[in-house]
């Protein structure tokens, strides 16, 4: 026991021999008795320094097979993963957030499931494609080996499939949107599901399609009607008529569409206000606008507040509506004011630099809203 | 308020643009080293109290045991939990280094510690009448505290903070002092009450109950190496963080003076409002490197293992423009503090009239000399 400091040049987060906990240990390690010997700290902070495989509330998950979707220099990548204990299972059509450490910092990003529906203890995997500016898409797809420990949520998301399926299902896709509806259609395979299944994806040429292979198996199938459309090599990008041509029964059937927000808004408005309809959308970095001027609108989540930005902080624009956020120093020195920031580009007034990422903790204090932003206040 | 330098406004903007470009410049270079050490020093302290709980299980190891818990529970309060609790690793995104999620091993939530802390202390450092860590509301620490025949007992009330700490600061939010001057009611308090209790029902629980009957027939010792374990850190945490304010030499400050108050002003009264110790690097560790008081105010949200590599650089900046950067060996901050306790437990009028021992120029009796230099101050006694 020593008190070793020095910088280590140390392997990343990697547990040769680990298994889970078992269940009457995790038990034991979740009683009220050890939460007391352990306070003020939780279980898990002892127990990670063991083996980071062991948790007793945290979910967390050990990267066991990393496998190339595409060709090219940032292939997109399917990363199988190993859950903690703690882990309870998704249903498919489900994301989870997944937390990856960079440069010292923990970046977190939501990812589709792309397996079929599993339970607690079984491995599961998410599909990843690197985009230009996603530090974390590009991490996991272009750095992760088996042995890497990523932070996980619990499965969240409605876009499931129901508990009751129809004899009909339509299913809408385009580029990496394909993960969940991959995740469903291999669930409906392995339940033996008979009805009929037609499946629109957009893809930007053949070279860039997410499971190319398994979709041509996908196709034969008897009950699968596919359409795959190459938006790059001529093919249409999506309209409400080629829509009525491959499913003329698409406003009666069950629906579920999932990729870029401008797919989606378009599928949104043949379908208008039925609930036949599921969605799910990929948010991006917004693309910042001019630093010096003032423009868009600054809205408030909890308190459902919106104004046009003044160009003044966060802070005293929530004010200025009325809200009465929590605060201190208003000088971004005593971090009482750090609220969650949902969309949206920021500038530090104290730093001058500027921050796009979606979901990101920030100093309402001395943060100013460059163009539309979105704070959970 | 204490006759320090004062700088132009224009001195002041380029101060404090200097600072700024230290803060900056220290911001950009965060990440894996940062990451790395703060995690081994989590990693040190979670062993070390491993290791202290389970040598009271041998007798013989008794010293030991208490050794290993008090080292425990001075890096979780001070290296870890009071650079955390600041935000200074929440640039990490880890909820166990996560500025809102913290809590630490004393008795005092961090939720009450980090408004009185965080907000008040750190906002409002050194001014008389806004920053209650002059003299904590029990202490007459500084000339502009109105002497009242209560501070006879500042050594006294010193000496019982020192030995009950953790309960003072856990106290500390109360206000008592002005519950008892009228300007506060008990109720005032109310929305503190809950949030005491559960801490300090958790932390009595384990160190008092839980953890010593684990240990069966050796209730007894393990229950006293536990109570021992906490005064050490009692004692080392109060002494470590009065020599931050109270050496001889530390600037305090008016509400009217800091009215309006630039970003290169409030950066100077940081300065000048603080003091450091000079030791190893272990020592400085183990301060939670408040050991470089100066550099923690100007930066209070950078992590703390930079104050050290920053503090030639501040030094250097402070003598160019003339400003005082107070520092010196444990020993003698120490002595300045005692010094200063005992001297305002005293009237004014009383002390002015005693004698100066000779070649203690940093005396309080000296009056607020920003000369160190002895004969200036004995002048000024005379």
């Amino acid at each position: 026991m020593s008190l070793s400091l020095s910088i280590s040049t140390r392997a990343p987060r990697v547990s040769r021999k680990s298994a889970p906990l078992g269940a009457f240990t995790t038990r034991l390690l979740r009683s009220r008795a050890v939460a007391a010997l352990a306070s003020p700290h939780p279980v898990d902070r002892y127990l990670e320094l063991v083996d980071p495989m062991w948790a007793v509330e945290e979910v967390r998950a050990q990267v066991v097979r990393v496998q190339r979707e595409t060709d090219g220099p940032e292939p997109v990548t399917t990363l199988t993963l190993r859950p903690t204990s703690t882990w309870r299972g998704f249903r498919a059509g489900q994301f989870v957030q997944v937390g990856v450490e960079v440069d010292g910092a923990r970046r977190t990003r939501c990812f589709s499931i792309s397996s079929a529906e599993s339970g607690p203890d079984e491995p599961f995997t998410i599909t990843v494609r690197p985009h230009a500016d996603g530090l974390v898409s590009r991490h996991l797809a272009t750095q992760a080996q088996p042995g890497l420990v990523l932070h996980l949520s619990q499965a969240e998301g409605a876009f499931t499939l129901p508990d009751e399926l129809p004899d009909r299902l339509l299913m809408i896709s385009g580029g990496s949107g394909i993960t969940p509806v991959m995740s469903m259609l291999r669930t409906l395979a392995e339940r033996g599901y008979d009805g009929r299944i037609t499946f629109v994806h957009y893809a930007r040429d053949p070279e860039s399609t997410i499971f190319r292979d398994e979709l041509r198996v996908l196709a034969r199938r008897e009950n699968v009607d596919l359409t795959v459309v190459h938006t790059r090599r001529g093919g249409a990008r999506f309209t409400p008529a080629e829509l009525a041509r491959v499913a003329p029964d698409h406003l009666a059937t069950a629906t579920f569409a999932c990729g870029p927000a401008g797919l989606i808004e378009s599928v949104r408005e043949v379908y208008g206000d039925s609930d036949l309809l599921r969605v799910e959308y990929f948010k991006t970095s917004t693309i910042a606008p001019d630093p010096d001027n003032a423009e868009g609108s600054v809205s408030f989540l909890r308190s459902g507040r919106s104004g046009e930005n003044t160009g003044a902080t966060l802070l005293e624009q929530a004010e200025a509506l009325g809200l009465t956020p929590e605060y201190g120093c208003r000088m971004g020195i005593c971090f009482s004011c750090t609220s969650r920031k949902a969309e949206g580009t920021v500038r530090n007034v104290v730093t001058g630099s500027t921050s796009s990422l979606p979901d990101e903790d920030i100093q309402v204090c001395v943060s100013q809203p460059v163009g539309d932003c979105v704070v959970d206040l | 308020m204490s006759d320090h330098k004062t700088l132009t406004p224009d001195q002041l903007e380029a101060f404090g643009a200097e600072m700024d470009a230290i803060r900056q410049r220290v911001i950009s270079e965060l990440g894996e080293e940062d990451a790395t050490y703060i995690r081994d020093v989590v990693k040190a302290q979670r062993a070390f109290e491993v290791a202290g709980r389970a040598l009271f299980y041998l007798p013989p190891a008794w010293p030991l045991a208490v050794a290993a818990l008090s080292v425990s529970k001075i890096l979780d309060n001070m290296e870890i939990g009071h650079n955390v609790m600041h935000g200074q690793y929440d640039w990490m995104g880890d909820p166990a280094l996560n500025s809102k999620m913290f809590e630490w091993d004393t008795v005092c939530p961090s939720e009450q510690w980090k408004y009185s802390h965080n907000y008040i202390h750190h906002t409002f450092t050194n001014i008389l009448g806004k920053d209650r860590d002059i003299g904590y509301g029990i202490l007459r620490m500084d000339e502009d505290q109105k002497w009242r025949p209560y501070y006879l007992g500042n050594p006294l009330y010193a000496f019982l903070l020192m030995i009950f700490f953790e309960w003072g600061v856990l106290l500390h939010d109360l206000e008592i002092e002005r519950i008892a001057a009228g300007e506060r009611t008990w109720a005032d308090t109310k929305h503190l009450h809950r949030g005491m209790i559960r801490k300090v029902r958790n932390q009595t629980l384990k160190d008092y109950a839980l953890f010593p009957a684990l240990t069966g027939p050796l209730f007894v010792p393990t229950i006293v190496g536990n109570a021992t374990a906490n005064l050490v850190r009692n004692i080392w945490t109060f002494g470590i963080i009065f020599c931050g304010h109270f050496p001889a030499g530390v600037a305090t400050f008016s509400e009217e003076e800091t009215e309006d108050e630039t970003r290169g002003h409030w950066y100077f009264r940081q300065l000048l409002g603080s003091a450091n110790i000079t030791g190893s690097r272990l020592f400085h560790i183990m301060t939670g490197n408040l050991s470089h008081q100066i550099e923690h105010h100007l930066f209070p949200d950078i992590p703390a293992r930079r104050y050290p590599q920053i503090a030639e650089e501040v030094r250097e900046i402070c003598e160019r423009y003339g400003l005082d950067y107070n520092t010196g060996p444990l020993s003698r901050q120490l002595g300045s503090v005692a010094r200063k306790i005992c001297r305002f437990a005293l009237p004014d009028r009383l002390v002015r009239r005693l004698p100066t021992p000779p070649g203690l120029g940093r005396l309080p009796f000296a009056g607020r000399s920003q000369d160190p230099s002895p004969a200036a101050a004995t002048d000024q006694a005379a």
